[in-house]
């Protein structure tokens, strides 16, 4: 199975990447860009098919290493597949 | 006093530490691959060199700051081992959870390289003791993750606990209050983006950073 890691920073911390890609967008004469924020997906693949105990340690995974959580959040998606 | 300097993977500084360290203390310093499980016995002082370890793959420091040795040194820390960290170093100790907060991209998206004048906050502290309160000192900066950042509750406390002992004249990457060094609560942890190890023979273009060293040693 799958397991995709959103990682973003939290609201509230300055994200001068976001900031100047929807700046470029704007000039592009993309106008309805309000506001961007960039972040990174991990993608894992994992073996195993107990999908919540996966979710679990996934979370774990999250939180000793994918994200720094002084400064940003997770989503994680599980998949299947 | 021995001291030590911890390489990973893509350090680039730990040369210059080392150099720094044994100028300062007449001793060579040990040079310690980050695979290893514990610091030798009798290891007084450690230096978290500056690089880019791992490629700052991930996020700059994350990896470096999982390896075997960073453990050791960590609970080493909180006995009351003295730890610096310069540049790459110091985002490895907020990696390691040793100093709070974080280091962000610079707010201007540039690399910064160039001579940064700082302000000693105060002379009280293991690490500025040499220094005059309030003085002025030229360290060469070089990084492009060096915006220092932390929630409001934590920089409140550094400030309240007078640990922040270095502040920017003039900013060059964003950090919140104008940081550029901060020490943790048990006061022998330091991390700072600039490199007082780059900053100690007159061939860098000035000495300011030998009282760093100085006054860390002189306690041990």
């Amino acid at each position: 199975m799958k397991a995709l890691v959103y990682v973003g920073l939290k609201p509230g911390v300055l994200d001068p990447q976001g900031r100047t890609i929807a700046r470029s967008l704007n000039d592009l004469g993309f106008g309805e860009v309000e506001s961007a924020l960039q972040g990174k997906v991990i993608e894992l693949n994992l073996s195993g098919d107990d999908m919540k105990a996966a979710e679990a340690r996934v979370v774990e995974m999250c939180e000793k290493l994918l994200a720094n959580t002084v400064i940003e959040n997770y989503r994680i998606e599980m998949r299947a597949e | 006093m021995q001291t030590a300097v911890i390489r990973f993977p893509a350090s680039n500084c730990d040369r210059d530490a080392a150099v720094a360290l044994e100028k300062i203390t007449g001793r060579k310093p040990l040079i310690i691959w980050h695979r290893e499980t514990e610091l030798p016995a009798g290891v007084g002082f450690v230096v978290m060199p500056g690089g880019f370890s791992y490629g700052d793959y991930l996020r700059s420091g994350a990896i470096a700051s999982r390896s075997p040795i960073v453990q050791d040194i960590k609970a080493k820390s909180e006995r009351g081992l003295a730890v610096a960290g310069f540049c790459n170093g110091f985002q490895i100790l907020t990696e390691a959870g040793m100093l709070p907060g974080a280091l962000m991209r610079n707010k201007n998206l540039k690399f910064v390289c160039r001579p940064e004048t700082l302000t000693v906050t105060h002379s009280d502290s293991k690490f500025t003791s040499k220094y005059k309160a309030k003085s002025e000192v030229v360290f060469p900066v070089a990084h492009h993750d060096g915006n220092y950042f932390a929630d409001k509750e934590t920089v409140g406390r550094l400030e309240k606990e007078g640990r922040v002992l270095f502040r920017y004249t003039d900013n060059p990457n964003g950090s919140i209050n104008d940081i550029a060094g901060i020490v943790n609560a048990g006061g022998n942890v330091f991390g700072m983006m600039p490199h007082p190890e780059r900053a100690i023979d007159p061939l860098h273009g000035g000495t300011d950073g030998i009282d760093l060293f100085k006054s860390i040693l002189e306690t041990l």
